[in-house]
């Protein structure tokens, strides 16, 4: 019987499931379905010599262990681009600027200053606390022994330890919509923007909505400000997966994984698109859980209650991606020529952002969206021919189940989100020489995101912690034996961290079940 | 095509038998079954229940909850719903099963009729409408509830192959237990199988609502030599515990229900081991009972003959140390082996066969409550087992 372990799909969570597998001592083959490593963590060609981050755009959140421990910078990974500033563009003057603690410039309510410091400082605290699970298996809620109740336990421990009004303040404030919160701490438009989108991006969820606070928080358990990869996202996936190759692991790109295949209640290896068959004694999935189980599995071979959890699961993503290839650097109103290649926002106010999400509730896209920009070719000019460069926005809200359907409207959104940022950056169009839209639908097609969501799944309370991505899977195990799951989708989930990999390559080394 | 539905403006239902079971209930006694109002007792209970195990006696049995399931994966899908193997029920066979949710609990149980190659009715106490929705994902099944769509009448007793030959049903004589066939039946189809509820010898009749008045008279005209009577819930209650089945909001609380985690019952603790079949890969459940196999059940589903003459309702169940082990879930004075008789839930690992219980019943004589404890025998098996239910050809007498 062969012990080999498959992984399905080289994201970069698999990719670091794999490393450490590897680095144990297991035998490992990464399956994925595309030409490249990185799944969403890729950087890639959109027109001839121009290359962006295909979707991820920003490092926040890479968990430093994995960096130290699988030594990612013996294996390329080095930044372009460290603490990277927030400008928050401004229509009609000065943007305002920050850097995750401290505003920088552009503030129209001196009251504001303090206030964002300190607001800042306490997210930080609070988002200690959801950082601390974030290494770890979450918590059983029911158990057998009073070992099993430790992480619960330990859990409340640290609560408590948090002080008392700390604790007050995260209780309190984890279920508040961020507009809220919002509203009580600060005077000024352009910041309560920003902080807004911090708060929205990669949901289905406007800043009126519950759960958008444990959102910003999620985003900040990783750095203040985040940073840029030499040779952009994918350089992160491309250092993994060298790390992983060194290790042992053996990485076969193009191979489409059609099904897990399963007897008898055990995973037993998979079915490639090709007809191939596969053997394994374990079975990990980085695809995301949707995926994982309509798909591969089947549900039919679940439990019928898990199948239905599995079917409701919320995973809808609101999140494009727009890459425009640049003949010159374009010029933003009011923005310094040394801020351009800083993460910009189009998002002058909560409102705004608000007003962006609700179309997108009833299956529109907005017409006026939120907009993160990126300019990574100013930082490594590898990214473009000499003199030109790439613009990667991440644009928001474009839901994935769009009435009429995306290839009818994607046009008109690109042409849409085109006007606004010649609003902010006039003569902008002149500049392009190329342009890619990618709409949730694309990133579903092209990287096998369900629903193009960031997270692989709505990222709330209900569905967080213990509970994701839903009751049951809460543990990397699943009821399918020698079936785990290493993704986004899992515990603490999406972005660009790397936790849920390690996390997860810990459980199949324990030989973990659910 | 389904008429418009105006049920929702009725507090009750009644069934397609209704102007006949208004006729023939002369104590005008009635309870509801699900939303339909049906016959607590007709005439007298005990004569009921006399003709049912002497002659023939008539059931309604249309308000039971029925689904049909067609489609690609019928079969996949019955054999993930239920903890037996489907596939060994042919078509033109009937099978008892239990299905139970992830933790193993039982959600309910039913028959399984296989109507045509791929084409199943599951036939339940409980509505099931929305589990069976949920079961469905994944599967290429199509899933419709037909209770209303079916009427249905279950006829049973030593007579009643006897009175259905009477009604034309040519050679009904050798249908085998489990066994179902359809005949003509004036315009109509009527589909009959040798299935039941209390026992004994016995058949249950399906037809088009709109020929069911029609059926009634019919079955109550040739089964007027052969003793047939209509049949209230309280007879067909006492033959049912005699019979040793158990009933689903009595015996068990459907898992589906239930709040608190020790309320519900495995099929092992419903002494339903035989249903269980894990040669069969996956079905709702399985990883559960498989734990639970190994880890030993807490219930266990007892039969008692209760000492005394005193129906052990509700009685609390104790050991020889006089601790409570568990309580009587159905209890009746069973006419046929003259004995007290019970069904009880017991823990582990009390209740083994041949083993002495207790019961502490209370009861009352002219408004004073008096308390006895009296001693229980666990049974191997049903009070009552005529071979007759088992013969094929069915006794004509
Ligand atoms: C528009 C957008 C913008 C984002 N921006 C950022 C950002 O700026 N910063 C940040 O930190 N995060 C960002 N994220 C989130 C981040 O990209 C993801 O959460 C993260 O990349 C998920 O990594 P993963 O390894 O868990 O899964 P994925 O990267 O999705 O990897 C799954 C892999 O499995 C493969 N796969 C799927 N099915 C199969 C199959 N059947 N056979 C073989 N292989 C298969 C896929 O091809 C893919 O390679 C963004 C997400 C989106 C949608």
């Amino acid at each position: 019987m062969t012990k080999r372990i498959i992984i399905v799909g080289a994201g970069h969570n698999g990719l670091v499931c794999a490393a450490y597998l590897a680095r144990a001592g297991r035998e490992v083959l990464v399956l994925e379905a595309n030409a490249q490593v990185g799944g969403a963590a890729v950087t890639r060609t959109f027109a001839p010599g121009y290359q962006v981050p295909a979707v991820a755009h920003l490092l926040y959140g890479f968990d430093p262990a994995i960096e130290r421990e699988l030594q990612l910078r013996q294996h390329g990974f080095t930044d372009a681009k460290s603490r990277v500033l927030t400008v928050a563009l401004n229509p009609d003057g000065a943007p305002l600027v920050h850097d995750g603690r401290e505003v920088v410039s552009g503030l129209s309510h001196a009251e504001d200053r303090q206030a964002f410091t300190d607001f800042m400082h306490k997210m930080r605290r609070l988002a200690a606390l959801l950082k601390r699970q974030h290494g770890r298996t979450p918590p059983q809620l029911t158990w057998a022994s009073w070992r099993d109740a430790w992480p619960l336990v330990r859990l409340a421990l640290q609560m408590r330890l948090l002080g008392r009004a700390d604790m007050r303040e995260l209780l309190r404030m984890i279920t508040m919509p961020m507009h809220d919160v919002l509203e009580e701490s600060f005077a000024g438009d352009l910041l309560k923007g920003a902080l807004a989108v911090d708060a929205v991006l990669g949901t289905k969820l406007g800043p009126r909505s519950g759960n958008t606070v444990l959102n910003f928080l999620h985003r900040y358990t990783g750095a203040s400000a985040p940073r840029v990869p030499v040779g952009g996202m994918g350089a992160v996936s491309e250092s993994l997966a060298s790390a992983a190759r060194a290790a042992g692991v053996q990485i076969r790109l193009g191979a489409r994984v059609a099904a897990i295949n399963i007897e008898s209640g055990r995973a037993t290896g998979v079915t490639l698109a090709s007809g191939e068959v596969i053997a394994a004694s374990t079975v990990v999935s980085g695809a995301d859980p949707k995926t994982t189980f309509e798909r591969l599995v089947g549900l039919q071979y679940l439990e019928a209650e898990l199948a239905r959890r599995i079917h409701h699961m919320r995973c809808e993503g609101t999140a494009a991606k727009l890459h425009v290839a640049l003949r010159a650097l374009p010029q933003f109103k009011g923005v310094d020529a040394a801020l351009v290649g800083e993460r910009l926002l189009i998002a002058p106010s909560a409102l705004y952002v608000d007003e962006a999400f609700n179309p997108a509730k009833y299956g529109e896209y907005s017409t006026d969206p939120i907009v993160e920009i990126s300019i990574p070719s100013i930082a490594d000019p590898t990214l473009a021919p000499a003199g030109h460069h790439v613009l990667s926005a991440i644009v928001q809200y474009a839901p994935a189940h769009l009435n009429g359907g995306w290839e009818a409207q994607r046009a008109a959104f690109e042409a849409r989100v085109l006007a606004v940022l010649e609003r902010y950056a006039p003569g902008f169009g002149s500049h392009i020489v190329a342009t890619e839209l990618l709409t949730p639908a694309d990133l579903e097609t092209q990287f096998g995101l369900r629903g193009g969501h960031w997270h692989h799944g709505e990222l709330t309370l209900d569905q967080y912690l213990t509970l994701r991505p839903v009751p049951g899977l809460g543990h990397y195990a699943t009821p399918v034996q020698a079936l785990y799951l290493c993704g986004a989708g899992c515990h603490p989930g999406g972005g660009v961290m790397g936790r849920a990999g390690r996390n997860a390559a810990r459980v199949v080394l324990q030989g973990g079940v659910s | 095509m389904r008429t418009p539905r105006e049920h929702f403006r009725l507090v009750v239902k009644y069934t397609p038998f209704h102007s006949r079971t208004v006729a023939a209930n002369e104590l005008n006694l009635w309870h509801r079954w699900r939303d339909y109002s049906v016959a607590d007792a007709y005439f007298d209970v005990s004569l009921e229940y006399t003709a049912l195990r002497n002659t023939c006696a008539v059931f309604d049995i249309s308000p039971m909850t029925k689904h049909r399931i067609t489609g690609p994966d019928a079969l996949a899908f019955m054999n993930r719903l239920v903890t037996r193997d489907v596939a060994k029920i042919k078509p033109g066979r009937v099978g008892y099963a239990v299905w139970c949710d992830e933790q193993g609990q039982v959600v309910d149980d039913g028959t399984i009729f296989h109507l045509s190659p791929g084409v199943y009715r599951l036939c339940s106490q409980e509505r099931q409408l929305d589990w069976l929705h949920t079961a469905r994902l994944g599967f290429d099944v199509t899933v419709v509830e037909e209770t209303e769509d079916v009427a249905a009448l279950s006829l049973q007793g030593p007579t009643s192959c006897a009175t259905l030959c009477a009604l034309g049903l040519t050679g009904i004589e050798t249908l085998t237990p489990f066994g179902m066939r359809t005949f003509a039946f004036g315009e109509a189809e009527l589909l009959v199988s040798r299935t039941g509820f209390t026992g004994d010898l016995g058949y249950e009749l399906w037809i088009d609502p709109a020929h069911a008045e029609a059926l009634w008279d019919a079955l109550f005209e040739a089964g007027n030599l052969y003793g047939i009577r209509p049949l209230g819930t309280h007879a067909l209650d006492i033959a049912r515990i005699e019979a040793g089945y158990i009933q689903a909001g009595v015996d068990f609380l459907p898992a589906d229900h239930a709040i608190r985690a020790d309320r519900t019952r495995s099929p092992f603790e419903l002494d339903l081991a035989w249903l269980v079949d894990f040669s069969k890969p996956h079905f709702t459940g399985r990883r559960a009972l498989l734990a639970e196999q190994s880890r030993g059940s807490r219930y266990r589903l007892v039969r008692l003959d209760v000492a005394g003459n005193k129906p052990a309702t509700d009685a609390y169940v104790y050991d020889a140390k006089r601790r409570v082990v568990g309580t009587v879930t159905s209890a009746v004075w069973s006419p046929m082996s003259k004995a007290s008789i019970a069904l009880a839930s017991v823990a582990m690992p009390h209740g083994a066969v041949g083993t002495p219980l207790w019961a502490e019943i209370y009861y009352q004589k002219e408004l004073k409550w008096n308390r006895t404890n009296v001693e229980c025998t666990v049974l191997a098996g049903p009070s009552y087992d005529p071979p007759r239910r088992k013969v094929t050809p069915a006794p004509m007498r």
